[in-house]
């Protein structure tokens, strides 16, 4: 689950990480109330930011600086009116604008292939690190966490170094950087990215200047297994960022997400519905959708899976494909004829059950006159032809 | 000899007296399945699958009095890290964890742990295995096998179901198949199992049925291209149509070298000279073109 970025700040705080104080507005009035503070406290400028999402914010106009409260008040209602990538802005962050000196990127990530966590540092901050990774992927340094000891001080000393801080700022870096890795374990994230870490110039409190290491950005994923034990991350959620069907499939334990095409997809296992949606693509049909109704699931699950699906109104045909295992042909068959009963949208249906207790199921489909089919491959070509006779 | 289990394994599950636990466990057992004993806390000294299989208080119990060998945790994701490290404790070289939903940051001190106790973990969330016609080992439905000579590697459950019944209706038999777990962080890899494969005298092809996220495709196709020579081979990745960024970030991708999209994934099999089926049902005509003949 990934989260906005002042609440990803909000989890770098509570680690101890040094963020500069921002406020969440959701009206012009607010961001205006915030930005006098902060020009009363000394700021030149302020910083208005969109909280949506997805990336390219800046691009968007998603990110502008004001100079005053009216113009704070200007950008931020200009800014709360867009849509970006499809999501509206509710939300606008607004903080000093930061006088930086340098830019870095630093990371944590949780790594499949080393299964460790994985410490990412780059001299090449404030741009996107899949560009950098691109253009110039030498100038991205990583050391793996140890997974009984954690980070080591060398270590993140040796970041430090290789991306050209050492001196003055080593030791604030590597407390930033073990700050990353207590933000992994402490919130189960697999991403903490911190992009700009920049060294800052701020006033001294004497008339003087001092430069601070701070994290003037922060993006977190959360691992989606580890929410039931963080109810606090849960509420987190951005509703917005998802589609309300959503929230219903969390609900019933489905995995569910929305596409763009035609065909609805009911299947058990994350890998055998990726497949039947490449199958239907490769029939010439496009698939309407991902729903994985998990292991062992019961006429219930099968009824609200089907709710799920008939909610889109593209959809022209289904297709559903069971591979019996933990999961009782017979239960999701009997599932099926329920759900049909009560359902107001009638669609044609094709029907693919094999392995635990077929037999019952193909006597049930039969007795309720679904359109059954052998093989995978079949029962792709058969939904994707009625979903064509429908749109004829 | 098939890899991993066979005629050699002493089976005690974990979470025997549970109801997922019990229901494979009576599947295991009917299937031939050496299962020495079971293993819930407070329910030492009972029985489990109509007093076939006796239910021990710990783990190192269960090795002691009846030498088990191997380790399949039933155990929900909460209690599976410790069921993992109980295993090892107990001195447990082979261990399945079927529990899905264990947050990934549990699995990296754990997967440490088997590491350095020289240990064998498959999974989590991962199926099981079948030594078809001799054993198997966690939920692949007995029925879909036939005894061969390919061994069928998966990171999926359901879709390797499929594929395995594709190949059994071709009348091509398996020595061994295993699903390695469909979570980020697991126990073993395909690269950890092709070099079992490719040890294996009863092992003559391979099937490898990846999908979409990470690199482990990736790193098996390379490792197979200079040492899996002459070893007929067929591949499927599942996810050429899901969306992007819907499992993962991309700094992920990054460190990993790619970035996870089933074309990367077939590109880099069709490089190393591994034909990728475009349908699970393709596998065993890819396999005959790729020499692979019965006995």
């Amino acid at each position: 689950m990934k989260i906005q970025e002042a609440d990803a700040k909000s989890l770098l705080v509570d680690q101890g990480l040094p963020v500069p104080a921002w406020e969440v507005a959701r009206t012009p009035a607010e961001a205006r109330t915030a930005a006098e503070r902060f020009l009363a406290a000394g700021a030149d400028r302020v910083v208005v930011k969109a909280q949506v999402l997805v990336g390219g914010r800046g691009k968007a106009g998603g990110v502008k600086l004001a100079g005053s409260a009216d113009e704070a008040e200007r950008v931020a209602r200009e800014i709360l009116a867009l849509t970006i990538k499809d999501l509206p802005v509710r939300k606008v962050l607004v903080a000093a604008a930061a006088d930086i000196v340098k830019e870095f990127y630093l990371g944590a990530i949780l790594d499949r292939a080393s299964r460790r966590i994985v410490v990412m540092a780059s001299s090449e901050g404030g741009v996107e690190i899949e560009e950098v990774a691109r253009v110039d992927p030498g100038a991205i340094h990583r050391v793996e966490a140890h997974p009984l000891l954690g980070l080591p001080d060398w270590q993140a000393r040796g970041l430090a170094f290789a991306i050209g801080l050492g001196g003055v700022h080593l030791r604030a870096f590597v407390s930033i950087a073990h700050g990353l890795v207590a933000t992994m374990v402490a919130d189960d994230a697999d991403l903490v990215e911190v992009n700009p870490l920049a060294i800052v110039r701020e006033p001294d409190g004497n008339g003087g200047a001092a430069e601070h290491l701070v994290c003037l950005d922060a993006k977190i994923t959360l691992d989606d297994s580890a929410l039931p034990r963080h109810p606090e991350l849960e509420a987190l959620r951005d509703l917005d960022s998802e589609d309300p069907a959503d929230a219903e499939a969390r609900a019933q334990g489905i995995s569910f997400i929305r596409l763009d095409g035609s065909i609805g997809c009911m299947v058990n296992g994350a890998g055998l519905a990726m497949t039947t949606m490449d199958l239907v693509k490769r029939a010439g049909g496009e698939p309407a959708n991902f729903l994985d109704i998990g292991g062992g699931a019961r006429a219930d699950k099968v009824a609200a899976a089907m709710r799920l699906i008939l909610a889109d109104p593209k959809v022209r045909a289904i297709l559903v494909n069971i591979f019996g295992g933990i999961t009782r042909g017979d239960e999701v068959a009997r599932g099926l004829v329920e759900a049909r009963s009560v359902q107001d949208r009638d669609v044609p249906m094709v029907v693919r059950i094999v392995g635990t207790n077929a037999e019952e199921a193909g006597r049930l489909l039969t007795e309720a006159r679904f359109e059954t089919a052998a093989s995978l491959d079949q029962a792709a070509a058969k939904a994707v032809a009625a979903a064509r006779a429908v749109e004829a | 000899m098939s890899i991993l289990i066979g005629r050699d394994t002493r089976l005690v599950v974990h979470g025997v007296t549970g109801r997922e636990g019990e229901f494979h466990t009576r599947q295991m057992v009917e299937y031939g399945t050496p299962v020495v004993a079971g293993m819930t806390p407070n329910k030492g000294g009972q029985t489990a699958v109509d007093g076939r299989v006796p239910v021990f208080d710990t783990i190192a119990e269960a090795v002691e009095r009846e030498g088990a060998n191997t380790s399949c945790i039933f155990v929900p994701a909460a209690g599976a890290p410790d069921s993992i490290l109980e295993a090892v404790g107990a001195g447990i070289k082979m261990i399945f964890c079927i529990t899905e939903g264990i947050p990934a940051l549990d699995m990296l001190p754990v997967v440490e742990v088997v590491r350095q106790a020289g240990a064998r973990l498959i999974g989590p969330n991962c199926p099981g295995a079948t030594s078809p016609g001799r054993a198997k080992v966690g939920i692949i439905p007995g029925s879909i096998h036939r005894p061969g000579r390919v061994g069928v590697v998966s990171r999926s459950g359901t879709l390797t179901y499929e594929a395995v019944q594709a190949m059994t209706d071709a009348g091509i038999g398996q020595s061994t198949c295993l699903g390695i777990g469909g979570d980020p962080i697991i126990g073993t890899t395909f690269l950890d199992v092709l070099q079992l494969f490719a040890a294996d005298p009863e092992t003559d092809a391979i099937v490898l049925i990846g999908e979409i996220g990470g690199s482990a495709e990736e790193e098996a196709a390379a490792w197979a291209a200079d040492h899996l020579q002459g070893v007929p081979m067929a591949a499927f990745i599942a996810g050429r149509t899901a969306p992007e960024g819907k499992r993962m970030g991309h700094a992920g991708a990054i460190i990993s070298g790619g970035t996870g999209t089933a074309a990367d994934k077939i590109a880099a099999l069709e490089a190393a000279g591994i034909r990728v089926a475009g349908s699970p049902t393709e596998i065993p005509e890819i396999l005959r073109a790729a020499g692979f003949r019965e006995g």
